[in-house]
């Protein structure tokens, strides 16, 4: 049966309608591929059989008795580290949540689990997701299923590695700047970060509240409309959660038309700077989405130029407010400094001990931006940058129906390359950054290989606040039309995985 | 503006509650002057004219009323805390003996 771990989410909950498997014998594949690879992978910090086996067996008893809570009912999924969990640690990747447990669950935990859908366990990522290479937690770095040797993305490579290595059909991210979309373009996989306030963040713990967004990792853009219908919604837990009624992005999905759809393609970040491979797939799936009915034009986006630097101010600025918080006093690491000392001192040492080099160079970097002095330069010239990519956005909009760009400039990096000189790490998020500036929703769909390297390429698709339905449209239609020039999907490409590989 | 010295990073980890070592302060007054340098740009742009925008959506503040819900319970809310006399959060002194 470890054929039950290639399927699609689709494909399993239709299996599961049929009566032709049972969420037992799926959540066991799922776990025998973890036991097998993620030695190699890492893209799990937790990881308990017993509890999924057992709300596995609840939906077998729910389905035979004829009440499945959704069609996903017994599909499983891996939930990445940042949202909170009762009944497994949360640690955000971070030594000073080490081991905690959550009192209550995420509200999109609690929604998945409404749905029946089994927990497999918690991603790996990068400390509070800092990092876009997931090589920042604290717990080791995830690997690339395709190269053992090479990043995953980050800073949710190991939700993006657990479905690429078929160690789960569907996963939860969170994208702060990226950190959904940019492992999918690095493991040939699918991300959605949707609308601000289309999804609850209660529960997620924050990096940057104003950009953070909770969405989902799959294989197919059919899982993730699929996942995306069980997760949105207006949730009173979050006071920046929307109430509009969504439309269902499955049939979006199975309405896939490009005939007419009016596709931006942004200047700015189509040339300089990006790997020729990066390019040529974009290019030729624009040709593709053209020949199929879609108008391609350019479009001038001039403040993305800034977008970077304004990031890198407001996401620090907001992230030492919000990493406050620990503390010492209600929850984590408590390290007790020689000779004991005051609470001040007792949080000093904690928070040295439990922190990792990046989370301390941006709390750092945070508190200057945002002290006496320096707050009119930095962190409110960066907050008028952020007026300037969002009117940007605003205006191409006027123009167009959804916006595309590579997902990044280049593809999965080696391990380590990149580690000494954080701002060239920094600058690969140039072409997410500004979705989250502006609240708006993306996607990123695999795209082909590069000639060069041989490594998975993604293409991006942005659309206007609410108009999430618009990137399943496009990224379902362009999907359809790339498997069909290839004769298979990009992910069936990707080396076997045989574990036992370091 | 993107001189940061030794003494303003000390100054700023004090800030942030952070015991940072003195390599560890060294390495960081380097890494800020570089990261400053490369975020600078934002100050060409920001021209007056321009307002500043805290928030990607436009949203009213969020009213609910007053009644009680959704409360953790205390030996919930006490379970991971590092330290607890059964009811209530136990922290070190917080005056120090110069206080």
């Amino acid at each position: 049966m470890s054929d039950l771990i290639h399927k699609s989410a689709a494909e399993l909950a239709e299996m599961l309608a049929a009566g032709t498997t049972t969420s037992v014998e799926i959540t066991q594949a799922h776990l025998d591929r973890i036991a097998a690879v993620d030695g190699d992978v890492h893209a799990f910090l937790h990881v308990n059989a017993e509890v999924s086996l057992a709300a596995a067996k609840a939906s077998d008893e729910r389905r035979a008795a004829g009440a499945p809570l959704s069609d996903l009912d017994g599909v499983p999924i891996a939930i990445k580290d940042v949202l909170v969990t009762t009944d497994m640690p949360s640690t955000s990747g971070s030594k000073i949540l080490e081991g905690w447990m959550s009192p209550y669950d995420a509200t999109v935990v609690t929604k998945v689990r409404e749905a029946g859908l089994v927990p497999l366990g918690k991603t790996n990522m990068d400390e509070f997701a800092m990092g876009s290479s997931t090589e920042h937690s604290a717990y080791g770095p995830t690997r690339n299923p395709w190269d053992l040797d090479r990043i995953p993305g980050g800073s949710g490579g190991g939700s993006a590695a657990a479905v690429a290595a078929y160690e789960a059909p569907l996963a939860l991210g969170s994208d702060t700047g990226g950190s959904i979309r940019q492992p999918a373009h690095i493991t040939g996989t699918v991300g959605v970060k949707p609308t601000y306030g289309g999804v609850s963040r209660y529960g997620a713990i924050a990096l940057a509240s104003s950009f953070d967004q909770i969405g989902p990792v799959t294989r197919t853009v059919l899982d993730s409309a699929l996942l995306h219908d069980v997760i949105k919604g207006h949730d009173r837990h979050d006071s920046t959660s929307l109430t509009d009624e969504w439309p269902s992005f499955a049939d979006a999905v199975k309405n896939a038309n490009v005939k007419g759809l009016k596709i931006g393609v942004i200047e700015q970040l189509d040339g300089e700077g990006f790997q020729p491979g990066v390019l040529a797939r974009f290019h030729e799936s624009l040709e593709l989405l053209k020949a199929s009915g879609a108008e391609i034009v350019n479009v001038s986006l001039p403040s993305l130029e800034h977008a970077v630097a304004a990031y890198y101010l407001i996401l620090p600025a907001e992230a030492s407010s919000n990493l406050a918080k620990f503390d010492s006093v209600r929850f984590g690491l408590r390290v007790q400094p020689e000779g004991g000392g005051t609470v001040e001192q007792v949080m000093s040492a904690t928070r040295e001990a439990g922190f990792g080099a990046e989370v301390k160079r941006r709390i750092i970097l945070g508190t200057y931006a945002l002290s006496a002095g320096y707050y009119d330069a930095y962190y409110g010239s960066a907050q008028k940058v952020r007026t300037l990519v969002q009117c940007d956005f605003a205006d191409a909009f006027s123009k167009v129906d959804v916006l595309a760009s590579p997902t990044a400039p280049t593809t999965a990096w080696k391990l380590g390359e990149q580690l000494d000189d954080p701002v060239a790490m920094w600058r690969g998020d140039i072409a997410t950054i500004p979705a989250n500036m502006a609240g708006i929703p993306g996607i990123s769909i695999p795209a082909g290989l590069a000639d060069e390297d041989g490594l998975p390429v993604g293409i991006q698709f942005l659309a206007p606040a609410r108009e999430d339905a618009r990137l399943y449209n496009v990224g379902a239609a362009l999907e359809a039309l790339l498997e069909k020039k290839w004769g298979h999907t990009l992910l069936s490409q990707a080396p076997e995985l045989k574990g036992g590989a370091l | 503006m993107s001189d940061i010295s030794a003494e303003q990073v000390r100054h700023l980890a004090n800030l942030a509650r952070i015991d940072l070592s003195d390599a560890e302060i060294a390495t960081m007054t380097t890494e800020l002057g570089q990261i400053m340098e490369a975020v600078a740009s934002v100050q060409a742009v920001a021209t007056p004219d321009v307002p500043a925008t805290s928030h990607p959506i436009p949203l009213k503040n969020v009213y609910r009323a007053d009644v009680v819900a959704d409360v953790i319970p205390t030996d919930k809310a006490l379970a991971s805390a590092p330290e607890h006399d059964g009811s209530r959060f136990k922290v070190s002194a917080i005056l120090g003996e110069e206080q």
